[in-house]
């Protein structure tokens, strides 16, 4: 059944409202939605806007840059497809659009990560049906 | 303004614990039973008495009732994060002063430790990236306070020394020897920044107690303790992430209200029981509420602050969840109850203990101030 190169980190829960997210992200697209009136962004995606409540709104690609909030380092382990990795990262990071998201760090290591650090998404493919974002540090000064 | 309708209005009136540990014969609703049994013969009621009933982290209201025998005309079972102690508490008060039930047994019980409980892992929104269990959520909080005050881990070591040096004045506590901040510093990372002794204990047990309103207070067994003031203020907006203001805003909110309803200036606390599921929240809780000022809740603890005996605010004088028992709220609302009557503590009394202050720094961010 399972290879030894079989994916074994957990797999995101779909819904009808994150499934355009999950599908864009297939595409190497980072989407969100986006109030046509408040032009407030969001994440998780959900029915409505939450600051007006309007279904009034449309999915936007984003930069797919922002700047680490704050971040932790797992030594306990909780699922069997991140053992190896551990200490792994995570971060929330707060994206320039605005939205909050939790994310893992990539290309580095977790002694060069730090609050403030710009950083931007990458993929990384797990099969033909589904690929997760993933943030890597942007160039020092990097926009 | 107008004195705050349910000012000592509502009282403990009964409270029952079990022993804590691991007990795998048994179940949360053998326990629950155990520790209302307690709460109901402390009282001086009988079961007769009881006419409304809120059971917490049982999962059966309905099986609970059927077991004990019980047909309130209340009943209701809250949601099983520890927020919901402080939450059962204020809907059993505003619960009595409608006049929907006349004494409410608030029963909880866990058997977690016996079941493995992890308190993480599972799917969840961020499960895709690993992220998961409340621990790691006060974990990216606290890094973000020290990154913005320049708190430390070693600051955290001082609340969990004084809650094991109070474990040690409890019988009843599950971990009794003595700590030091360098054991502190050397336990091993859970979720870094944090520590194995910033976070709270898996163990079994269950607490019960017993609400009625301060007229039918008077007459029972033991003195009644008065629940002067309460205030909750929720942060639900956006809380799929850790919030930016590491719940400040709404610990606040719930500072203004709580001692004006009470009727009890801060300056009057004589001890605080603060929710310590991991060592950053006593912090957050000290900064909410103002015993100082925001940011400088690291360097408050330092010295022995929290230590009975020692500083000025003894603070989980059971050991809390970090020493005496992971019972979410529950048994540090009994030992407010217990330090308030006077005659229970033993060694760990706060002396003089007039006013005890519950906080709990959540999402659901809530305090309770009690008097005797």
């Amino acid at each position: 059944m399972a290879s030894p190169t079989a994916y074994r980190k957990p797999l995101p829960t779909i819904d009808v409202w994150n499934k355009p997210f999950w599908d864009a992200c297939r595409e190497h697209r980072f989407i969100a939605q986006k109030d046509n009136r408040s032009a407030h962004v969001w994440f998780p995606p959900g029915p409505v806007c939450p600051t007006n409540r309007s279904s009034d709104w449309r999915w936007v690609d984003l930069s797919g840059r922002g700047t680490v909030w704050s971040w932790v380092a797992f030594h306990q382990k909780y699922y069997d497809g991140f053992e190896s990795e551990m200490p792994y990262n995570v971060a929330t990071v707060e994206l320039d659009e605005g939205p909050r998201i939790m994310t893992n760090i990539v290309n580095t290591t977790n002694d060069k990560i730090h609050i403030g650090m710009r950083v931007g998404v990458t993929f990384h493919d797990v099969d033909d049906g589904l690929a997760i974002p993933l943030f890597q540090p942007l160039a020092e000064g990097g926009r | 303004m107008a004195e705050w309708p349910l000012r000592d209005k509502i009282c403990m009136v009964g409270i029952g614990t079990t022993a804590y540990g691991s007990f795998p014969e048994t179940d949360s609703y053998g326990l629950g039973a155990e520790a209302l049994g307690k709460a109901v013969a402390d009282a001086g009621l009988s079961y007769d008495d009881i006419d409304g009933l809120i059971v917490n982290r049982i999962p059966s209201y309905d099986r609970f009732a059927e077991i004990v025998g019980l047909n309130p005309r209340f009943t209701l079972l809250t949601e099983t994060p520890g927020r919901f102690s402080a939450i059962s508490l204020m809907i059993a008060a505003q619960v009595l002063a409608a006049g929907e039930a006349s004494y409410i047994a608030l029963v909880y019980g866990n058997n977690g430790r016996s079941q493995r409980m992890m308190y993480g892992g599972g799917a969840g929104t961020w499960a895709p990236w690993g992220m998961t269990s409340p621990g790691a959520i006060h974990a990216m909080m606290y890094r973000r306070h020290m990154h913005l005050y320049g708190s430390t881990s070693e600051q955290l070591a001082h609340i969990a020394v004084a809650f094991r040096k109070h474990a040690g004045l409890n019988p009843n506590a599950v971990m009794r020897k003595p700590i030091t901040i360098a054991d502190h510093q050397a336990s091993r990372f859970i979720c870094e920044p944090l520590h194995l002794f910033d976070y709270c204990l898996i163990n079994d047990g269950a607490v019960a107690w017993i609400m009625t309103t301060a007229e039918r207070a008077k007459d029972l067994r033991r003195p009644p303790v008065y629940v002067s003031g309460f205030a909750r203020q929720d942060t639900l907006v956006e809380s799929s992430t850790p919030d930016p203001e590491l719940w400040y805003p709404a610990l606040e909110r719930v500072a203004a209200q709580v001692y004006d309803r009470a009727g009890i200036a801060r300056d009057a606390v004589d001890g605080l029981m603060i929710y310590d599921n991991f060592t950053p929240t006593v912090i957050f809780s000290l900064e909410g509420m103002g015993f100082c000022p925001r940011g400088q809740g690291g360097e408050f603890v330092r010295d022995g602050t929290l230590e009975l005996g020692r500083g000025r605010l003894p603070t989980n004088t059971s050991g809390g969840h970090h020493s005496e028992s992971y019972m979410q709220g529950w048994a540090l609302i009994a030992e407010a109850v217990r330090q308030l009557r006077r005659d229970e503590c033993g060694a760990r009394q706060i002396p003089d203990c007039d006013v005890v202050q519950y906080i709990c720094a959540t999402n659901c961010a809530t305090s309770i101030i009690f008097r005797r």
